[in-house]
């Protein structure tokens, strides 16, 4: 076999040699990203149009989500309340479109402020080890032996129910995650020689952490962020769900569902049923943007496709 | 072995008593002790003498550390205390709503793997076709669907359907099985679908793995019938990471039931916590909180030590004896 390599085919065509490619412009690198990974980009599309719902809500929303019209009670779906209206009078979209606050300032936040508190804490203790490490990994042991929920239900509880003490609540469960892929990561980066070699030209132990560690560890951390965003905004919804989250006449996607389901059932289940949707959708869309940047960024971990 | 199994139960206890302080703390933390809440102090008629009164008799006025001493002491002797709220001990009130927990999960579980692993296994063997894709679309939603939603879902849909109406009163198992069954299958399925896409998922991931392996091409080669490959040759190398995840998930499934409970009113484990949280119920909050733990931690223990046991590589050094 002879192997015909396009340098000689260009020879033989009488062409010159390609020169280097152009190099695809920011936006053409973007695009084609967006083409290969799809359902990323439908999930951030979502995600995008939801931010975007919530920070427009006051022009958004038909109607005010927290003053009723008592003389709309369980009024089902239809031209003038699109999703129904209900026990107060309070048309669903509207509390729907307001509720999107709530749940995606607490989602993002939760997911952020536990991973940043988390990191801190797991670079840290890979890095400097010794006791301090020994008692840092025994606290989060500690605090991964509570159910997710359990940990955020008590914090919640012993916080009060605004809403950034639930956003600390929520946090709660994901910093000691945050912290063992952190200091997982941080204990591998430690043994390689440009970590040695930043310490040896004399950097600071503050500067190696921040300069070179830190955005080493960046890729795994944003895919948990994105991991836990979707989690945290299901537990918010649970913990306003069990009255000890958010509180009414607020509308939070968990409070509007808290009714008695089975008295629901036949008067108004379009009180139950819209609010779930509204969470399944954001949450859906999170995970799948959460797999695209994980599939990205990490391509050995594609495999494992949860 | 040995050597290795007790370092493992000395981080465990050493794990649980670090749970012991934080719930502890936590519930100290909580503001309107349980003083106020027993004698119903919101409503302006308790003196705050009397309320000293109430605080010294519960013993709570003393310093942290004493309680702590005192609270984990009586631990120690598997003595919780006394339930505020329901004037039984703890340790009675977690026996008799245990049995309905444990069965839930059960259920949960039989359901979440009956299910989700030959979906997997399905999903991976037609990996590509339209059955996969109606499985891959249905899984990725029942893991973004919260499960108390889902069991909402399921009482409307049992009420609407079959004039369903709650039970006033859940059966024990060793009563009458069959109507404990028929009561507590609605909400296993509420905890197990979550679980069950999540198994089905990432039995296929590993299945898809397994079936480009070369071992299975030999198998194939051989002439071997393809439910031989499948079950016999793909399903048990990739068991392993199945088997690792489902001892996780019992842990994590614990977190979906405290909802549930509440959802379906179910007098188990997991409405009991969150009524001792919000009742600011000392003893039984931190009792049941402990428990759990000790079920999570124990749980993770026996993962691991199955995992020595199926796979012989991953076994510690020295730990072979």
């Amino acid at each position: 076999m002879t192997e015909v390599t396009s340098d000689a085919l260009a020879a033989y065509a009488g062409f010159q040699p390609a020169i280097a490619p152009p190099q695809p412009t920011r936006g053409a690198r973007i695009l084609r990203l967006m083409l290969r990974q799809p359902l990323g980009t439908l999930g951030a599309f979502v995600l995008l149009v939801m931010v975007l719902a919530a920070i427009f809500a006051p022009y958004l929303a038909p109607y005010d989500p927290t003053a009723g019209d008592p003389s709309a009670l369980y009024k089902p779906p239809s031209a003038a309340y699109w999703l129904g209206t209900d026990a107060f009078g309070r048309d669903i979209l509207s509390r729907l479109i307001y509720g999107a606050r709530i749940s995606l300032i607490v989602g993002f936040g939760a997911s952020i402020l536990g991973v940043v508190v988390g990191t801190a804490i797991g670079v840290t203790s890979g890095y400097f080890g010794g006791w301090y490490d020994s008692i840092a990994q025994r606290v989060m042991d500690a605090m991964l032996a509570f159910p997710m929920l359990l940990l955020a239900l008590a914090m919640a509880a012993a916080l009060g129910s605004s809403v950034h003490n639930v956003i600390i609540a929520l946090a709660m469960p994901i910093v000691p995650r945050a912290a063992r892929i952190s200091r997982a990561s941080t204990l591998v980066l430690k043994t390689t020689t440009f970590i040695e070699a930043s310490r040896a030209i004399g950097c600071s132990n503050m500067r190696t952490i921040v300069q070179h560690i830190l955005p080493n560890t960046f890729a795994p951390l944003l895919v948990i962020a994105t991991a836990y965003l979707g989690l945290a905004i299901v537990q918010e919804a649970a913990l306003d769900y069990l009255g000890a989250g958010i509180q009414e006449p607020q509308p939070s996607w968990g409070l509007m569902m808290s009714g008695s389901a089975t008295s629901l059932a036949l008067t108004a289940p379009w009180i139950v049923l819209f609010p779930g949707i509204a969470i399944t959708l954001v949450v859906l869309a999170s995970n799948l943007l959460g797999d695209a940047i994980r599939d990205v960024l990490d391509p050995k971990l594609n495999r494992t496709n949860l | 072995m040995i050597g290795y199994l007790a370092q493992r139960l000395a981080t465990g206890f050493v794990t649980l008593f670090g749970v012991a302080l934080i719930v502890f703390l936590v519930m100290r933390v909580i503001p309107g002790d349980a003083a106020v809440m027993m004698s119903g102090a919101g409503s302006g008629v308790v003196s705050q003498e009397e309320l000293q009164q109430v605080r010294h008799q519960l013993g709570i006025d003393r310093p942290l550390v004493v309680q702590f001493a005192d609270w984990a002491s009586h631990v120690g002797k598997l003595d919780f205390g006394t339930s505020l709220r329901t004037g039984s001990p703890v340790i009675e009130d977690i026996s008799r709503r245990f049995p309905y927990t444990l069965e839930i999960v059960v259920l949960s579980m039989i359901i979440a793997v009956g299910l989700g692993v030959p979906a997997g296994v399905l999903s991976a063997w037609l990996a590509g076709t339209w059955v996969d894709r109606i499985l891959q679309t249905i899984t990725i939603i029942g893991l973004a669907a919260p499960s108390f939603w889902i069991g909402l879902l399921i009482i409307l849909g049992l009420v609407f359907f079959f004039h369903w109406s709650a039970p006033l009163f859940w059966q024990p198992i060793w009563i009458d099985p069959l109507t404990s069954l028929s009561q507590l299958i609605w909400p296993s399925l509420a905890v197990g679908l979550r679980q069950l896409a999540l198994i089905a998922r990432m039995t296929r991931s590993i299945m898809r793995e397994v079936l480009g392996e070369d071992y299975i091409r030999t198998a194939r080669a051989k002439g071997l019938s393809e439910r031989r490959v499948v079950f016999r040759h793909a399903l048990w190398n990739g068991a392993l990471p199945i088997i690792t995840l489902i001892g996780f998930e019992i842990a994590a499934l614990f977190g979906s039931l405290i909802i549930t409970e509440s959802v379906f009113s179910i007098p188990g484990l997991g409405q009991y916590v969150v009524q001792s949280i919000l009742d600011r119920d000392y003893p039984a909050a931190q009792g049941i909180v402990l428990i759990l733990a000790a079920i999570v931690v124990l749980g993770n223990l026996a993962v691991d030590l199955l995992y020595g046991l199926l796979d012989p590589r991953t076994r510690v050094q020295g730990a072979r004896a």
